[in-house]
């Protein structure tokens, strides 16, 4: 059996765990995958993520990407880095930047098991900033400047591409190795706030192309996380295992507890169930019924397009999540189907991100909106004509 | 003859190897994965008979040795050096220093 099928009936333990440490963020921008804003009141305590620490170092976890929110607001960040590094639980980390000044970055060149990962999604502050707002362009490029003076090498610059910045992958990559830093670019997927902004921002047909023949020519020190693997339609796979992880390899725990198939899929759909419950995430991650449902063996599309289409093979059908938050069936083509069967699918559903009836993120920690009178509520959905907002004034494709 | 522990040089398994001290075995249904924590490396062994040969190392004098105790039929030794050969060049595996002998 190849890799790649073991890798579909699911492993003993993660290999790419991301654990969102908290909801709360110091920014937000538009995209956010979590929807992140405000601190969750029912989030992990200090000595609950040090439990997960210690189920993670029996199950042989080697490693977790940690995330957020912005995870280095929380008052315990370093206690609970220090505590998984010293048991045999490497972090990398993401982060806006804010927090990394000189000192912290001397911290993170002493340390072998703590690799950072900081967003920007504009090689210049006019593309980026209208994402992650006002001045988080030169916040990250401080930040890089504090881990280049610290001498911290081959930390990672993580770029979720849009249409506005796939004509600047070689201004990314100069950037990174101006830093002497590693490139990763990741795929925009309608999960979190996105479901409202990716009608507009997702890269259009000629800009994918214009990607995966980029990564063909430069991919060899560049990072995908395997986000681009319905890219393979185009002809030759791209690095990577080139698979849909989610509930085999993959997993997030969010700040909660609440364990989901990927840090993409924030919906009761694909929640699996909590690190809190008896078993702790070993019984989520081994019996729960939402994973053990997905480690079945890769079948032919039964629906759609897929069932005839000769680079199923290579495309494996695309993203769960991108087809789940823009209306699409699961045994269906990806939206953004190389082969354009997915813009097809949306058209004739009349569906898409955000569309009426569609599924949105079940969880929501944004920011609350400026109100008149009464209360908000925990799950609002985030005001687009917040003022805000780095897009305030901006509306959404009006859809037929 | 202790094989030299030099960078330039092709790897040769000659003498006595073990696991990196940094690298630690998972084992899987279809065999395991080793992870090294020093360069952060991920490989899979795809082969439960490759994984027996690298668990026994540090306690075998030599390859051969190990390849005695996992009992590897002779027909199957080229891919499981091949694969000895390319987790030495990812340092996974090292050459062991046998104790008592200068380093």
């Amino acid at each position: 059996m190849k890799l790649v099928d073991e890798f579909q009936l699911g492993l003993e333990a993660p290999i790419c765990l991301t654990w969102e440490l908290t909801y709360a963020c110091n920014l937000e921008c538009v995209h956010c995958l979590s929807s992140s804003g405000r601190r969750d009141p029912n989030e992990l305590s200090t000595e609950e993520c040090k439990a997960i620490i210690d189920e993670l170092e029996r199950m042989q976890v080697f490693y977790v990407n940690i995330g957020g929110g912005e995870p280095t607001v929380r008052r315990d960040f370093w206690e609970l880095v220090d505590y998984a590094t010293a048991h045999h639980v490497g972090v990398k980390f993401s982060t806006n930047g804010s927090k990394i000044t000189l000192d912290v970055a001397r911290r993170l060149a002493a340390s072998d098991y703590v690799d950072v990962q900081i967003s920007l999604d504009g090689a210049t502050p006019d593309v980026n900033d209208p994402i992650r707002g006002e001045g988080t362009f030169d916040m990250a490029m401080t930040a890089m400047d504090n881990l280049k003076a610290a001498g911290v090498e081959n930390f990672k610059i993580s770029v979720v591409t849009t249409r506005e910045n796939i004509g600047q992958l070689d201004r990314f990559k100069a950037i990174a190795d101006h830093y002497k830093a590693q490139l990763r670019i990741t795929r925009l997927r309608p999960s979190g706030r996105a479901v409202d902004v990716w009608d507009d921002l997702h890269p259009t047909a000629d800009q994918q192309r214009e990607l995966y023949d980029w990564l063909m020519a430069n991919g060899e020190n560049v990072l995908t996380g395997d986000s681009f693997f319905h890219l393979a339609a185009f002809g030759d796979p791209l690095a990577g295992l080139n698979l849909c992880g989610a509930g085999r390899v993959v997993c997030l725990i969010d700040p909660v507890g609440d364990v989901y198939a990927c840090p993409f899929t924030i919906h009761d759909e694909f929640l699996a169930g909590n690190v809190r419950s008896p078993g702790g995430f070993e019984q989520v991650w081994k019996h729960s019924e939402l994973f053990e449902s997905l480690r079945v063996p890769l079948a032919p599309l039964e629906g759609g397009a897929c069932s005839s289409c000769d680079a199923f093979d290579t495309c494996r059908g695309g993203c769960m999540a991108a087809k789940f938050f823009t209306g699409l069936p699961l045994d269906g083509p990806d939206p953004e189907c190389v082969k354009g069967y997915g813009e097809t699918a949306l058209v004739a559903a009349g569906s898409g991100a955000g569309a009426a009836g569609v599924p949105r993120p079940s969880v929501d920690h944004s920011k609350p909106v400026p109100v008149m009178m009464g209360r908000q509520s925990r799950q609002t959905r985030p005001d687009r004509a917040c003022d805000e907002s780095p897009l305030a004034g901006f509306e959404p494709a009006v859809r037929p | 003859m202790a094989p030299v522990a030099d960078d330039t040089a092709p790897p040769t398994l000659e003498g006595p190897w073990t696991l990196d001290e940094r690298v630690q075995i998972r084992p899987e249904r279809f065999g395991g994965l080793l992870y090294h924590f020093g360069t952060r490396q991920l490989s899979f062994v795809k082969a439960p008979d490759l994984l027996a040969v690298v668990r026994l190392l540090v306690e075998c004098p030599t390859v051969d040795d190990a390849l005695d105790k996992a009992e590897i039929p002779a027909e199957r030794r080229p891919a499981i050096v091949g694969a000895l050969v390319a987790l030495a060049a990812s340092g996974m595996i090292q050459p062991r220093i046998p104790a008592g002998k200068p380093s």
